[in-house]
């Protein structure tokens, strides 16, 4: 007996590929998910979990609004939550030069329509009175919040195995062959799996997969920093960010305050994060300490590192696979937790032959001139 | 503080003792990290300065053996950091740590850590009600405070601490109200060919033995604890009778016995925090204690520099952990091309003899210790074993159903190990039961390593600074 036909194989079971998947299965597409460790075991469970509008790319504000309120609603529709939480965001500037950079940025943010505004140092500790006295300037947006992103994981794979989606945990995918009127993936140690659709999902390892199917599109691996400390008692409420992006910062229900901002680490695609660099470390917790000076009564009980894709312009690759037909790609989208959620519907459109209600971001852009697709 | 040594050695329990003052002797530079007071570690630890010794204390040989050591690292002109927290070891080698005078590191080409071992509790109900503390904690108290845990204490668990522990108790003036014991004397019995290596040491148990004897104190073997409760004026213990896995008897429960103190230790895991850190190889083996670093016959570990002694490569004890240190030292002296490979084996070679007898005795006493899964199987569904996230047997076991298949997606999903302990408390349980489903603790995995080795204050890390003195890296895109 020959191993059954799925409609579509999503490789990579981050909140990019477990999105596209679940929306394909409800879709009522034959979907199996394959990751080679545990869902949403990656950038997608170890994130800062801020869904924020100050830290996101301008051009993508449209698609985090959307996002945000997806994580928000996320019982009803993905079943179990993950502890999301709206709250409101303040962004602070502590010299001149900063004030500058928060008025562009605002500006900048606004035009995509994110309701951002300049408000002066007195506001912005009426609305949080924890801040230190040192800051000179803040931006302000109704519109902020965070999850705790370790739940992602288990959230979906309930949900996708409730879909009717066979869920491949443990499963390394080391190939892509075609043929008879689909793709073969070889996977490390069992039985080859077919499809008739493939979607690639696989964060900083894309570059990788890519190359399964003889395409070159180089994606450059952050190692992003994070920083939890023990519990303490309620200092902040709102998530606190600076001008330049080098801060994120939340207080949650159970006293930890999680310290982030794309500090980096040492590590790469093969090894994963593998080191702290003491330097950086000090700095992102001296700059937490500075906006909120109550955290030098806590203890940091954590550092960890986490894997965060990014492309040769920064904007996401989300469509079909050039030159590759029934082959999609998703990732790399800066602040993609927060707009995780959207993005995988819009693919699933797609794929489902839905017009999706916003533009994807074609990958053939990135493709490097010498590269020649090997499928065809 | 701050500078380039040859070695750094991380602990200075015997085993880190052991190693710096041998590398000392084969000219290398040396630091030694702790962040006790002085030297000693767990078995010899120090009584503060400040305390006078009872002038009528009975003799000890621990005392004895710990203040030669202190006396030879000393003399050993190795440079030391007491009160100093190792946060960080990045390869390299570069030791990161906190002081009360803030952040400082060192760095070397060699690392040999010897941090030792944390104590292990396989939860009950009522043991995170105060007044039940860790027996290897008591031994804390009675050595360095010079307290009792308890003047009529139930001691419970197993292995060569109970003894110890219940004969400290009667030598300070207080009475165990009863030892319980997991371990029947038949388990003691089979030790009994590896505890003749060590007729000293077997003949102190002996005395002990016949001191409690003596002194009318109840010991009840293949004993556990069913539960612990809070009575008007004290603790109530209800024991309860095991089988030889040490799983509860059915109708096993005894009279509860009134107390005011639960001393309660269920053996010792090797303290492999940095070793994983830096994701050197590690195996399971239940009778070390559990996860080890991979090592040579000289201590080396998968990664070249990195050194492992004493209780942290494997449970063996104070004498074998000494003797380990040695040979690492030795092995540190030899790879930095100090001393020959001659030179080595002719130096090597009485250490590892010695170290076989010890280890022996040690490694006996380990298997007395040693988890046995049916124990983390009896914990019942609404007791919690993650007490610093309060997560119960009953969440983990519905995690578990719910498909996490190894601890750390365990830990994703529950929070069982994010607390401030790191997992220390509650890791073995935890772990012993994802394997249950998994089929085995390899399988079951371990906690990724992660910084800081230990919870580090924020004021100290951050040290005294300004604005300008955050190197802040490049704006995030817009
Ligand atoms: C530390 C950190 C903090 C962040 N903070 C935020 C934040 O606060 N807010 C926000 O919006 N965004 C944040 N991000 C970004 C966000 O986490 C990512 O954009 C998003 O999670 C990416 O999802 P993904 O599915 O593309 O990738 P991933 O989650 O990395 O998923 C890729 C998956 O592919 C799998 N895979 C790889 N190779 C194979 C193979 N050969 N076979 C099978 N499977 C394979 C991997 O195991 C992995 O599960 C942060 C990122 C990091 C790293
Ligand atoms: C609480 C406790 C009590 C014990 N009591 C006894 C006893 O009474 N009798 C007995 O025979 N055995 C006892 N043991 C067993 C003991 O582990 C061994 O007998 C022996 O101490 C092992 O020696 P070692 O050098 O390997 O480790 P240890 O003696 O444990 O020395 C390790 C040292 O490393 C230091 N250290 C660890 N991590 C860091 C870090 N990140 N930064 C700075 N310093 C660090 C610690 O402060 C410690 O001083 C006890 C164990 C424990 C956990």
């Amino acid at each position: 007996m020959s191993a059954p036909m799925f409609d579509v194989a999503v490789v990579g079971g981050g909140v990019m590929g477990a999105t596209t998947a679940l929306m394909l299965a409800r879709g009522g597409l034959r979907t199996v998910i394959l990751d080679r460790g545990p869902l949403c075991r990656e950038a997608s469970g170890v994130n800062a979990g801020t869904l924020t509008l100050h830290m996101t790319r301008a051009s993508l504000i449209p698609y985090a609004v959307r996002g945000h309120e997806l994580w928000l609603s996320a019982d009803q529709w993905l079943g179990r939550g993950v502890a999301a939480v709206s709250t409101e965001g303040l962004s602070l500037a502590f010299t001149p030069a900063e004030e500058e950079m928060l008025h562009a940025r605002a500006a900048a943010r606004r035009e995509y329509g994110a309701p951002i505004e300049i408000v002066p140092a007195s506001r912005a500790r009426a609305v949080e009175p924890g801040l230190s006295d040192q800051v000179r300037l803040a931006a302000y947006c109704p519109i902020d919040g965070f999850a705790s992103s370790y739940l992602t994981g288990r959230a979906y794979r309930e949900a996708l195995v409730e879909a009717g989606a066979v869920v491949r945990e443990g499963a390394a995918v080391i190939g892509v062959d075609s043929g008879d009127g689909g793709f073969s993936l070889r996977i490390a140690g069992a039985e080859p799996v077919r499809a008739r659709r493939l979607v690639l999902a696989g964060g900083v390892w894309l570059e990788e997969m890519l190359g399964w199917l003889g395409l070159r599109i180089p994606v450059k691996c952050l190692i992003n920093q994070l920083v939890v400390t023990e519990r303490l008692r309620p200092v902040m409420r709102t998530v606190l960010s600076v001008a330049n992006g080098l801060l994120s910062l939340k207080q949650f229900a159970n006293g930890t305050v999680l310290i982030g901002g794309g500090w980096q680490g040492i590590g790469d695609p093969k090894r994963g994060g593998v080191q702290t660099i003491p330097e950086n470390l000090i700095g992102n917790t001296r700059l937490a300490r500075w906006v909120i000076p109550a955290l030098a009564e806590t203890r940091v009980a954590r550092i960890w590192l986490g894997l965060e894709a990014e492309t040769a312009d920064a904007m996401p690759m989300i469509g079909a696979v050039p030159g590759v037909p029934d082959a999609f790609v998703i990732g790399s989208v800066h602040s993609g937790y927060t707009s995780g959620p959207y993005m995988g519907r819009l693919l699933a459109d797609l794929i489902l032959g839905r017009e999706p209600e916003r533009p994807l971001f074609d990958p053939s852009r990135l493709l490097e001139p010498q590269a020649a697709p090997a499928l065809t | 503080m701050s500078g380039a040594y040859d070695l750094i050695v991380l602990g200075a329990g015997p085993a880190g003792v052991g190693a710096a003052v041998t590398a000392r002797s084969h000219g290398l530079s040396v630091l030694v990290v702790d962040e006790n007071e002085t030297t000693g570690g767990q078995v010899y630890r120090a009584t503060p300065q400040a305390f006078a010794t009872r002038a009528d204390a009975p003799a000890n040989p621990d005392k004895k053996e710990g203040a030669g050591q202190r006396q030879s690292l000393l003399a050993s002109g190795a440079a030391v950091a007491f009160r100093h927290s190792v946060w960080q070891v990045s390869p390299g080698y570069r030791v990161d740590a906190v002081g009360q005078g803030g952040p400082v590191h060192w760095s070397a080409p060699a690392v040999i850590a010897a941090t030792g071992t944390t104590e292990r509790v396989v939860p009950f109900p009522g043991w995170t009600l105060p007044g039940v503390i860790g027996l290897a904690a008591a031994t804390i108290l009675l050595k360095s405070q010079q307290m009792l845990p308890g003047r009529r204490p139930v001691i419970a668990g197993c292995g060569p601490l109970l003894a110890a522990v219940a004969v400290a108790v009667l030598d300070g003036g207080g009475k165990p109200a009863a030892v319980l014991d997991l371990s029947g004397p038949g388990d003691w019995l089979a030790a009994l060919p590896a505890l003749a290596s060590r007729p000293d040491l077997a003949l102190r148990g002996l005395g002990w033995v016949v001191r409690l004897k003596a002194a009318g104190v109840p010991v009840h073997f293949r004993t556990g604890i069913a539960a612990v409760r809070e009575t008007a004026d004290g603790l109530a213990v209800t024991p309860c009778r095991v089988d030889a896995d040490r799983r509860p008897l059915p109708d096993g429960a005894g009279q509860d016995i009134e107390t005011d103190c639960v001393a309660v230790g269920h053996g010792l895991t090797p303290g492999t925090e940095i070793t994983r850190l830096l994701r050197a190889r590690h195996r399971f083996d239940a009778a070390l204690g559990g996860w080890v670093a991979e090592h040579d016959a000289d201590f080396r570990t998968s990664l070249p520099g990195l050194y492992v002694a004493g209780d942290g490569a494997g449970i063996s004890g104070a004498a074998a952990a000494h003797l380990q240190g040695q040979l690492a030292g030795l092995a540190v002296a030899r790879d930095l091309g100090r001393l020959g490979a001659d030179a080595h084996e002719t130096a090597a070679a009485p250490v590892r003899k010695r170290l076989a007898a010890a280890q022996r005795f040690g490694r006996a006493m380990a298997r007395l210790m040693a988890l046995r899964p049916a124990h983390a199987a009896s914990v019942a569904p609404d007791t919690v074993v993650c007490r610093c996230e309060d997560v119960t047997r009953g969440e983990i076991d519905e995690a578990v159903a719910a498909g996490a298949r190894d601890v750390n997606q365990l830990k994703a999903w529950t929070r069982c190990g994010m607390g401030p302990c790191q997992g220390r408390m509650c890791g073995e349980t935890a772990a012993s039961l994802v394997a249950e489903a998994v089929g085995s603790r390899g399988a079951a995995g371990l906690w990724t390593g992660r910084a800081p080795l230990r919870p580090v204050p924020m004021d100290l890390l951050t040290g005294d600074f300004t604005y300008a003195d955050i190197p802040l890296p490049k704006a995030a895109p817009l």
